[in-house]
């Protein structure tokens, strides 16, 4: 599968439909090690479905996904330990403390106890909420949780962190601060970073590489500068909508994903 | 390990909203409180015996029926805020998941069952051994785990609480109103005998009243089978149910 080793995640034919609808149709790119990679699309153009797809989490209509050399469709637990995540909606237990979130991330990660014990520390204190340690996460606000389940993704030390929408509804200096943690990291761990964001200069200044997914098909990929120079455009907004087109789509992200979840679940 | 820390995550949201546990024991207290009080005399002079002491096996039962069916339904609400997601991601099976709070939701109805089961000695229920009250919380632990282990199943198919109403009236009271919790399935109309008989939680009731009153009307042998073999098939239909989610 290898054929190229700098490559951590490799899409190749991905296809997901959900009764009628063709979430994703028939797209491939790779992801290089250490790499930022961006990937853009208007609501409901499939990008957290791909996610799902490549997290493990959905099966695939048909098509093939590895990440860090394992194949995501059979070999679903190493593919697991490769990579954390900060999924669009948070997925911290608020009844629980935070260190005991972070306690149960390293226990279902298999983590030895003198590992864990000093990671958890490491992180929290690296994202400013170690002296908060006790408090319940429900006393949290929006900003603390993304901060939190951030270190929590990268408590198993993956080689690749998704970020689904990572700074939906966060203040610009929590932006900030989130993406320094990242540039970090990757500086010091040579972590892969994976991302989805509708914040178009987040991307612009964040991304190594992008790629723009509408209705299920990647419109275009490259360099932030390429995506410019291709469509003629000034911004990596305008080369996004010259791209995607002006017209508001009917459904918001999460509403669509709800809505393919009842026709699904109802057979 | 992972088994125990699903499980711990159960007890100590249970520990901490003690809104829900006190509020979860009214209805019991009430029921044993109204019923075995109000229905005593007539339950006496019909020759039933003492009604507390026949009453309060079947209010322990419904003690355990509901907190373990809302232990399980909590699967939608781990759904719904998320932290289901953060479970099934990391490199765990999902069997694994799902006994390990399964086993967390059942320790707590079970505690619940336990606290209501100290209460009826207050109001005058007197076990027959003590020995054998010990060897009540096994049938207890049998009931919670029977329902919890339902519950998820039930939880596993549905996206939001809208479907709550229609489990609490079409199962959760049929349940238990068709156990025999209430009154005697000695001699009734054998068509309404049949329907207890298919009723899974009649034999834990029945179990519960064999060792606490040494009163069992089925035999605590049958009753003992016919739990263990419905909390088998239901965990694992319930297993197969949670694998079969996708958020």
């Amino acid at each position: 599968m290898s054929e190229n080793s700098t490559t951590i995640i490799e899409v190749k034919n991905l296809v997901r439909n959900f009764k009628k609808i063709e979430a994703v149709r028939n797209i491939s790119f790779t992801v290089n090690k250490g790499e930022s990679f961006a990937f853009l699309g208007p609501n409901g153009a499939g990008k957290t479905t791909t996610i799902r797809m490549l997290t493990t989490l959905l099966e695939p209509t048909s098509g093939f996904v590895s990440l860090n050399g394992f194949d995501v469709h059979k070999n679903p637990s190493d593919t697991r330990r490769s990579f954390g995540i900060v999924f669009q909606d948070p997925s911290l237990d608020t009844e629980l403390t935070a260190y005991e979130n972070m306690y149960i991330h390293a226990v279902l990660y298999g983590l030895e106890k003198n590992v864990y014990k000093k990671r958890i520390e490491e992180l929290m204190t690296m994202v400013e909420l170690w002296s908060r340690k006790d408090d319940l996460v429900k006393n949290f606000s929006g900003g603390m949780k993304r901060r939190l389940e951030i270190a929590r993704g990268l408590l198993h030390h993956p080689k690749v962190l998704f970020l689904d929408e990572p700074t939906l509804g966060l203040d610009p200096q929590t932006r900030n601060l989130m993406w320094n943690y990242i540039k970090d990291l990757r500086e010091k761990e040579g972590l892969t970073v994976f991302f989805t964001t509708h914040y178009m200069e987040e991307a612009d200044k964040n991304a190594d590489r992008i790629a723009i997914i509408d209705h299920g098909v990647i419109v275009a990929q490259g360099k932030s500068e390429e995506l410019k120079t291709q469509t003629n455009t000034k911004t990596l907004e305008e080369a996004f909508l010259a791209l995607t087109g002006t017209d508001i789509r009917e459904s918001s992200g999460s509403v669509g994903v709800q809505m393919m979840k009842m026709w699904h679940g109802r057979k | 390990m992972i088994l125990y820390i699903l499980w711990l995550r159960q007890i100590k949201r249970y520990l901490r909203s003690k809104s829900r546990m006190i509020g979860s024991l009214g209805q019991p207290i009430l029921f044993l409180v109204a019923l075995g009080f109000g229905f005593g005399p007539i339950f006496e002079k019909a020759g039933g015996g003492n009604y507390i002491q026949f009453l309060a096996p079947g209010i322990i039962a419904m003690t355990i029926l509901f907190t373990a069916i809302f232990a399980g339904i909590e699967v939608i609400w781990d759904k719904q805020f998320g932290f289901l997601k953060e479970t099934l991601v990391a490199p765990v099976s999902r069997t694994k998941i799902m006994i390990g709070r399964t086993l967390g939701g059942a320790t707590v109805a079970t505690i619940q069952g336990v606290i209501v089961f100290i209460f009826t000695l207050f109001i005058g229920f007197r076990p027959t051994s003590i020995l054998m009250s010990f060897f009540a919380l096994v049938v207890m632990f049998l009931i919670a785990l029977l329902f919890t282990a339902l519950g998820t199943a039930i939880a596993s198919r549905l996206e939001d609480m809208q479907g709550f109403q229609l489990i609490m009236n079409f199962l959760v009271m049929p349940i238990f109103f068709l156990s025999g919790a209430l009154f005697p399935v000695d001699s009734l109309p054998s068509s309404f005998e049949i329907i207890i008989r298919i009723d899974p939680l009649s034999y834990g009731v029945d179990a519960l009243r064999g060792v606490l009153s040494n009163a069992a009307h089925f035999g605590l042998g049958l009753d003992l089978i016919v739990l263990l073999s419905v909390v088998v098939v239901i965990t694992i239909i319930g297993a197969w149910q949670f694998s079969k989610i996708e958020i």
